[in-house]
């Protein structure tokens, strides 16, 4: 059936969400009177959903696949849609969803929400965009609309000092790895003379005496990536960001930003700048990005470690999280055989990471509406007060550190034994390690939620609230987290053929 | 399809369990986990298998369903029964019943979150049986400890929460490195072995289809293999010297509690052993016999000894678990048909016995609510019943003919005597293991009569009556299979024996 829709229409899911976005804009200008939260949220849940279906159909049906004649190219191959960039589209507009619903009982007490969901749905048509990007221009701009949306968002609260200061943090880190990264975008375009990314490749070949010029723009690129993604060295904005920042907006920096940041990385470099061509010009980016994702997943565990503030810990958790997503990218190698099977675990790690890593956020936005404090002690018994919302973060945080009856153990182990079947033990052996450390910090949460008791009897008296809209969103993150892990085939067959095909 | 049935009836039951109201959680999940019990019989009933499950033999009620594939080999719903793991999964459905009838005194907040934890342990126990593909089992082995961590640390005794984290952190840890040594085997394997089926990966490795992986080179790798998943389990089991979390989750756990930890969670450790070390790679196991059966024997003493010196009931009846074991790992590493088989038939009298010690003392403690030996005398004059059955228990832990727990010993020791052909003076082993029976019976005597017997004493402030019929009931169950299964060993013995000859024919004795 999607064979005879036009061509067009392939870009029907990031329609979806733009036009989601106006449509809120519009209620709030021409009719305020009806601009209620609630009516705000249902509509910009609506349309993540909606996009998420086209999403899921358009997979399903092989849009873009090359049983169905090969990836869509549209506009004068500036866009170019495949099974990736519908993977991660899905990705983008299941914590799009999540993060809207959440967001509506976090705000309930807010003036005026309406910005809010707009904001969301504008940086999530951002990173769709960015999912098709098949030019470097393109790349760019859909950077930078994910990014400005997302600097206001931090800084939602206007009146508290930790959102405001975590957005300015966050929108300077950004403004300087988005000016490195557009330099890199124009020495690359002044050695290969293209910016379609299979014209750039092509560029590379054939790259000769500016390998130099094509070389830093190259390195300059990673850092606009690890920007991004929160990965070492561009990562120090996260932790104050995803602390100061509203908790639903952490839950959505934190998950959908750095899975977008991952996108472009998955496809520019490899579409771009093939390992092959790379290196016979003298630019190993394989193993800056092996160097890079060891020591984001080092630090990140490490940082978290120490951490008293349960939000500051996911916030290093998830710099680790980058760290063994960008194994994707730093265990491939020139023809290497398991090359898709690498990159299709990191894919799907991110896609159930989305889930957990959302879902263990949203917990916390829960924590921050019912106003039980920060802190590890702060939570300790709250198992006795709200058994179920604390059961589903358990899986969350079990999920996280990658315990078997959870589907992180999959994404995780998937991931490992990838890089291991194309040579990377080294890498392998870190992540490992790293897990086996996470499982500490982890741990503790559980530990404090159900084992140990409140400070005082009055502690818990807080937890007055059952908020439908947070518990909905936390509890379906917890189950997708579960059936995740029986339902992993087809998740990790769709990543590894979208993998493939950029190979 | 019965398999998925029971498995997937008890993960239901635990669900209702957790949603029902605490007043009757605990009737609502005793009726429920009959059901298991009930279909572990009729598995019984309709059991047709021959031979060992792993080395190619028929196995009971196989369910295949391909799930995923990864790295080329592909990873399935598979599972099955043979003659090793159907007594286990009886022993589990049928303890379990019996656990949750034995909660209801001491069990008084949150229980229906009590039950359905306890129930979702029982499904997943049946998975580690039942499961044929390493990694369904693996997912099922490593799901027992999360509710074993709650029922530990949210209902145990004050130092609960140091006691959960041990027991949570040790067996984290071992299983990590034993699935690090299994995995190095598969890679090994190579393209020998295109699925994570243990009856597919066994039998490669018996035609020595192991290779060179990164330089190592094949015997190296299975010896590797063999150590991290030997130490892996042997922290499950536990044996000296990896097992100090033991007696603090014992002792801290709540009677239920220590009756599942005892009775089916060392089993695992136990099972495991034979299923991946003695059976997948025999040859391994028999070059390491000595150091083997000198961690068997030292377990046995040295547990015992332990045993001797404590002044808490339940610490002494933990500590024996120890010793207890260790006959287990002298029973498979002498690779004779009376030894791998008594040593799997002493894993299913040890969980009768031990769970029947387990639940007497926590009747005792009921009443008493203390554990300490210096603190009481006389018991068997207020709660005789209880007490009797508590000395009948003591008696089958000792060994005593016509009782389960002799004829497992007694096979683990006829099968061990005269095996000097896998290990190397073996009688002398032998021996030296018999030896642990005695201190058993001087640990186990001198207690008794210390706490039951004489004068009563015991400083309360209430009446001390004999105990409620729902404590006692259970109690009485457990010690008719005792005495059942020590009068007619056959009805397990059989057909374990007929799925431990291929693991004892699969070593080359000789060599």
């Amino acid at each position: 059936m999607v064979d005879q829709l036009p061509q067009w229409a392939a870009l029907a899911p990031v329609l979806a969400l733009a036009a989601t976005g106006l449509l809120l804009l519009l209620i709030d200008a021409i009719k305020p009177s009806s601009r209620s939260n609630t009516s705000m949220a249902v509509t910009s849940a609506l349309g993540a959903l909606v996009s998420l279906a086209l999403t899921v159909w358009f997979v399903v049906a092989g849009t873009g696949h090359e049983d169905t004649g090969g990836a869509i190219y549209l506009l004068a191959d500036a866009i170019k849609v495949d099974t990736m960039a519908l993977f991660f589209t899905a990705i983008f507009a299941s914590v799009t969803a999540l993060v809207v619903v959440a967001a509506h009982d976090y705000f309930h007490d807010h003036e005026s929400p309406a910005e809010f969901y707009s904001l969301v749905l504008f940086s999530a048509t951002g990173m769709a965009l960015l999912a098709v990007a098949n030019s470097l221009a393109v790349v760019f701009v859909a950077l930078e609309m994910v990014s400005l949306p997302s600097y206001a968002l931090v800084g939602f609260l206007k009146k508290n000092r930790g959102s405001v200061e975590a957005s300015l943090k966050y929108f300077l880190v950004g403004a300087v790895s988005s000016a490195i990264f557009v330099f890199g975008i124009s020495l690359v375009y002044a050695a290969t003379g293209s910016l379609i990314l299979s014209d750039v490749a092509e560029g590379i070949e054939s790259v000769d005496g500016l390998a130099g010029v094509a070389g830093v723009g190259i390195v300059m690129m990673i850092g606009g990536v690890a920007f991004k993604t929160a990965s070492v060295p561009f990562h120090f904005w996260a932790p104050e960001a995803y602390e100061g920042a509203p908790a639903p907006v952490s839950a959505y920096l934190s998950s959908a930003s750095k899975a977008a940041g991952f996108v472009v990385a998955f496809r520019v470099f490899t579409e771009a700048f093939p390992v092959g061509a790379s290196l016979s010009a003298g630019i190993d980016w394989v193993l800056a990005f092996g160097i890079l994702a060891v020591v984001t997943m080092t630090l990140g565990n490490f940082a978290a470690v120490v951490q008293t503030n349960v939000k500051r810990m996911l916030a290093y958790s998830s710099v680790g999280h980058a760290g063994y997503a960008l194994i994707g990218l730093a265990a491939i190698s020139a023809g290497g055989s398991g090359n898709d099977a690498v990159m299709g675990a990191a894919m799907a790690h991110l896609l159930v990471y989305g889930f957990m890593n959302t879902g263990a956020f949203l917990f916390v936005a829960m924590a921050e509406r019912w106003g039980v404090g920060r802190t590890f002690e702060d939570y300790a018994g709250l198992a006795k007060r709200a058994p179920i919302a604390c059961v589903a973060m358990a899986v969350f945080m079990f999920s996280l550190a990658g315990l078997p009856p959870f589907a992180g153990f999959f994404s995780k182990y998937f991931l490992f034994m990838g890089a291991i079947d194309n040579g990377f033990v080294w890498l392998a052996a870190v992540g490992a390690i790293n897990s086996v450390i996470s499982l500490y910090y982890y741990s503790r949460v559980v530990k404090a939620m159900f084992l140990d008791d409140p400070s005082s009897p009055s502690a818990l008296d807080a937890v007055d609230v059952r908020p439908t809209g947070l518990y909905g969103a936390v509890i379906f993150a917890a189950v997708a987290t579960v059936l995740l892990l029986p339902g992993f085939g087809p998740v990790i067959e769709t990543a590894e053929a979208a993998a493939a095909a950029l190979f | 399809m019965i398999i998925e049935a029971l498995i997937g009836f008890t993960f239901v039951a635990a669900l209702l369990v957790l949603l029902a109201p605490n007043e009757w959680a605990g009737r609502l999940a005793f009726a429920l986990s009959l059901v298991p019990f009930v279909g572990s019989l009729y598995l019984w009933s309709g059991f047709e298998a021959g031979g060992n499950a792993l080395t190619g033999g028929t196995i009971a009620f196989e369910s295949q369903i391909e799930w995923l594939e990864i790295g080329g080999r592909s990873v399935s719903w598979f599972v099955g029964l043979d003659g090793i793991s159907l007594p286990l999964v009886v022993l589990t459905t049928f303890l379990v019943p019996l656990a949750i009838v034995s909660a209801w005194t001491p069990i008084d907040t949150r229980q229906s979150q009590f039950y359905g934890l306890m129930l979702f342990m029982e499904a997943n126990l049946l998975g580690v049986f039942m499961a044929l593909d390493f990694f369904l089992w693996f997912i099922f082995w490593e799901a027992v400890l999360v509710p074993m961590y709650f029922l530990i640390g949210v209902w145990g005794g004050p130092r609960r929460k140091y006691a959960a984290i041990k027991f949570f952190v040790y067996t984290n840890a071992a299983s990590l490195v034993m699935f690090i040594g299994f995995m190095a085997l598969v890679f090994g394997l190579g393209d020998s072995v295109s699925s994570f089926g243990l009856p597919e990966i066994t039998q490669a490795l018996a035609a020595g289809e192991l290779g060179m992986w990164f330089g190592i080179p094949p015997e190296t790798l299975a010896m590797a293999a063999f150590l991290a998943m030997f130490f892996g389990f042997a922290v499950k089991v536990p044996v000296v010297p990896v097992h100090t979390w033991l007696p603090d989750a014992h002792v801290e756990a709540p009677t239920p509690v220590s009756v599942m930890l005892a009775g089916v969670l060392l089993k695992m450790g136990t099972y495991a052993l034979l299923r991946f070390n003695f059976t997948m790679l025999p040859d391994q196991a028999s070059m390491l016999a000595i150091p083997i059966a000198v961690i068997a024997v030292l377990s046995v003493i040295y547990g015992a000894m332990l045993a001797l010196a404590q002044k808490d009931l339940k610490r002494i009846v933990a500590y024996s678990s120890v010793s207890s074991m260790g006959y287990v790992i002298l029973g498979l590493v002498v690779f004779t048909e009376y030894g791998v088989g008594g040593a799997t038939f002493q894993m299913v009298a040890h969980g009768l016995i031990s769970g029947l010690m387990f639940m007497a003392v926590g009747v005792v403690y009921n009443a008493t609510h203390t554990r300490m030996i210096d603190d009481m005398a006389g018991m068997a004059d207020r709660m005789p019943i209880a007490v009797g059955i508590l000395v009948a228990g003591a008696f089958a832990y000792m060994g005593l003919p016509l009782m389960a727990g002799f004829a497992g010993e007694f096979f683990i020791f006829v099968g061990a005597f005269g095996a000097d052909a896998a290990l190397p003076y073996a009688p002398v082993f032998t021996a030296l293991a018999m030896f642990g029976i005695v201190i058993v019976a001087g640990y186990l005597l001198s207690a008794m009569q210390k706490t039951l017997f004489g004068p009563f004493r015991l400083e309360t402030d209430y009446e001390v009556g004999p105990a409620p019929f729902h404590d006692i009931a259970p109690l009485g169950v457990l010690l008719a299979a005792i005495i059942v299964l020590g009068v007619a060993p056959d009805l397990f013995f059989e057909m374990i024996r007929d799925a431990a000859l291929p693991v004892v024919e699969g070593v080359s004795v000789d060599g």
